[in-house]
């Protein structure tokens, strides 16, 4: 009794309700930040802490705080790390995850435990279709939509004869059917190889021996970078167009130098892009953390511009949920990809290019935009989505 | 598939297989000699490559990168056993499972604590850079030859050191019998620190050695540490000859699985089932191989004498 009344002067004292608005907004950030995909995730938590930093600590007027959290790439343990976000730290927010097997594990927890999920890099389809929720929003893509621009290309480009490389699980599959959904040509090889491959001489001694018009490859962090160094040091580099999907990028580059100059990938943005919010973003993320950033730092960037913008709409407030799919839904930001949208189902209608590993002047690798290959392009499951 | 492209592959294999060779040597040796299973020397082949990268980075040189990680790794062994290993010996396997699987954590840890989680990697050096022709209009890297050859050499130096040295008599006796070997007054305490350091060094060499080739990250001993016990085990606990015999074996049959099943299947399935049948049965192909040769030989293709 004597501490109800206690707490009831001093709410009374400091004013309860002003200060409801000033308490801070919790954002949970539920990333993988150790083992092999752990430069994804310091990507996603740059990004995050750099789009914070410029809001000067705030979002939507109220000061923000981050509880970051690792996932080790243990669905079992992000299911777990996510419920205590949600349940003991009360955030209102989760921005997470990297990795999408993360993603179906800690769905339902966030979206069912009263927080919105905000995922800055992993897009399952799973989300996109049916399952769409209200309370999950994504930054990225929905995953196929890269492989099939890459598909589509080599189809424009009158590629003939494919050949195609990916490791042996369900993700390596995925890709290859997306590429295939857009490319008609002759598929001269699907090359499976296991996932702790280290050497990739035996695939090119295929690749050389087949002669194709192209290559398709979905090659993850040490995968890719042992295969671009392969490729190159093989001298096929020289020969034939290299089409890739999360082999050449910022999280990889700078492992793989001067072996990746020419090959090609496909993403929603480059560093390279002209416009006033990517120039802020580039050259604040290099100011603080003395890297180039990539696609995840990017969209972890956006997922806080999100929940900003959003914010700024309901003047800092969470507590009406249908006012708050609504925000988020149409929060204005300045994307550093440019245009940007939300789809029904909460995955973006974007603008989708084709990229060229690059170096810049200052000796750094980066990704540069070689050409757009879709403009304002929802994915295909949006449309079973029941979401108005 | 084309006489070329067979050859080729061969010479891939044969390349895999020295490359492998020159990580289970140093694991043999340790399990045969001191029966120690060292989970550890996948991070030592790790630690050889971040070594390779930092020392080239320091010296600008490839040449001088190598020899310095490879000693580094020496006296890093040397301290491994000092603190680690030397409580280890005769202990039941689970403990020594566990230590070394603890130092696999802190290693890991370490290395991303000093250089980061990004992949590192170490540049060619010109004099290796390039292609060379070979046969049907098929090329191969001169930094493959060059390791190929390397890794005969090592082959060819330890051999001599085992079979021909009075240090390498020790360590045959030791991989035999070492209780006996002690009876006999040879410092066995003294001849297993030597050994545990000369197996970092090989691992750290191998690393360093690969470190053009693969991706220097502090998760690359992990896959290198199971195919390093397969050649062991195929080889026979403790017999580098075994473990030579059985690297090229594990290294061809990898190589030439992957390639050749993929045209077989696809002759004898229909294609999505050759698609799927394929990968699977490549990737299982050297355990395959393992099971089989140990079902006709238990103690391997070659065991240390006394222990089959």
């Amino acid at each position: 009794m004597r501490k109800a009344l206690m707490a009831g002067l001093l709410a009374a004292l400091l004013g309860a309700g002003p200060a409801l608005a000033q308490d801070p907004v919790k954002i949970g950030v539920l990333v993988t930040l150790s083992g092999p995909g752990a430069v994804l995730g310091q990507q996603v938590r740059n990004g995050v802490e750099l789009a914070l930093k410029n809001r000067d600590g705030k979002v939507g007027g109220r000061p923000a705080e981050l509880v970051v959290v690792d996932d080790e790439l243990k669905p079992d343990v992000a299911a777990a790390r996510a419920k205590r976000l949600v349940e003991s730290d009360k955030v209102d927010f989760v921005i997470g995850p990297i990795f999408s097997n993360v993603l179906g594990a800690i769905f339902r927890p966030v979206t069912q435990g009263g927080a919105v999920l905000i995922s800055p890099n992993a897009g399952s389809s799973v989300f996109a279709g049916k399952q769409c929720s209200p309370d999950f929003f994504v930054t990225s893509y929905e995953n196929t939509q890269i492989h099939a621009v890459l598909g589509e290309y080599a189809q424009r480009a009158g590629y003939k004869r494919a050949f195609l490389l990916a490791p042996n699980y369900q993700a390596g599959k995925d890709a290859v059917a997306g590429f295939k959904s857009r490319f008609k040509g002759e598929i001269l090889a699907e090359d499976y190889v296991p996932l702790t491959t280290v050497d990739f001489q035996a695939d090119l001694a295929r690749i050389a021996d087949a002669k194709p018009d192209v290559i398709f490859t979905f090659m993850p962090g040490g995968l890719g970078v042992a295969l671009v160094k392969q490729f190159h040091q093989s001298g096929l580099a020289e020969h034939i167009p290299f089409l890739s999907a999360f082999t050449v990028d910022e999280s990889t580059l700078p492992a793989e130098q001067d072996a990746a100059l020419g090959l090609y990938g496909a993403m929603t943005w480059a560093p390279n892009m002209d416009n006033a919010a990517n120039r802020t973003f580039v050259s604040g993320y290099l100011a603080a953390y003395h890297a180039m950033p990539g696609s995840y730092a990017m969209q972890g960037y956006d997922a806080l511009q999100l929940i900003d913008g959003a914010l700024a709409k309901t003047a800092g407030s969470t507590a009406d949920k249908a006012k708050l799919h609504a925000a988020l839904h149409d929060a204005d930001f300045a994307s550093p990809r440019g245009k940007f949208r939300f789809n029904t189902n909460g995955y973006p209608i974007q603008d989708f290019y084709l990229v060229k590993a690059a170096k810049r002047p200052d000796g750094l690798y980066e990704t540069e935009i070689v050409e757009k290959i879709f403009s304002d392009w929802a994915d295909e499951y949006a449309a079973s989505c029941p979401l108005k | 598939m084309s006489v070329g492209l067979l050859l080729v592959q061969t010479l891939n294999g044969l390349e895999l297989g020295v490359l492998l060779f020159l990580i289970a040597a140093g694991l043999t040796l340790v399990f045969g000699v001191m029966d120690v299973v060292n989970l550890a020397h996948g991070v030592q082949y790790m630690l050889g490559a971040y070594l390779a990268v930092a020392f080239a980075a320091a010296t600008g040189s490839f040449w001088l990168a190598v020899p310095l990680a490879a000693a580094a790794s020496l006296l890093l062994g040397a301290v491994l056993e000092r603190l680690v290993f030397r409580r280890l010996v005769g202990a039941d396997h689970l403990d020594q499972v566990l230590a070394t699987f603890g130092l696999i954590l802190l290693a890991e840890e370490g290395v991303k604590l000093v250089w980061g989680p990004a992949p590192r990697s170490l540049a060619i050096p010109d004099l290796l850079a390039g292609t060379v022709p070979l046969f049907g209009g098929l090329r191969y890297a001169v930094y493959r030859l060059a390791v190929l050859g390397a890794g005969l050499l090592v082959a060819g130096l330890l051999a001599l050191l085992i079979e021909r040295t009075r240090a390498g008599m020790r360590l045959r006796a030791g991989a035999s019998n070492a209780a006996m070997l002690s009876a006999l007054g040879v410092d066995v305490g003294r001849l297993f620190a030597l050994v545990l350091a000369a197996g970092a060094m090989l691992a750290g060499f191998a690393g360093a050695v690969a470190a053009p080739i693969v991706s220097v990250d502090p998760g690359m001993g992990g896959p290198v540490l199971i195919l390093a016990f397969v050649v062991i085990v195929l080889g026979g606990a403790g017999s580098v000859r075994g473990s030579f015999l059985a690297a090229l074996l594990v290294g061809l049959t990898d190589t030439l699985g992957r390639s050749l099943l993929d045209a077989a299947l696809a002759g004898a399935l229909p294609p999505a089932a050759a698609r799927t049948a394929g990968p699977a049965l490549a990737s299982m192909l050297i355990y395959l191989l393992m099971a089989a040769v140990l079902a006709f030989r238990p103690g391997g293709l070659l065991p240390a004498r006394g222990r089959a």
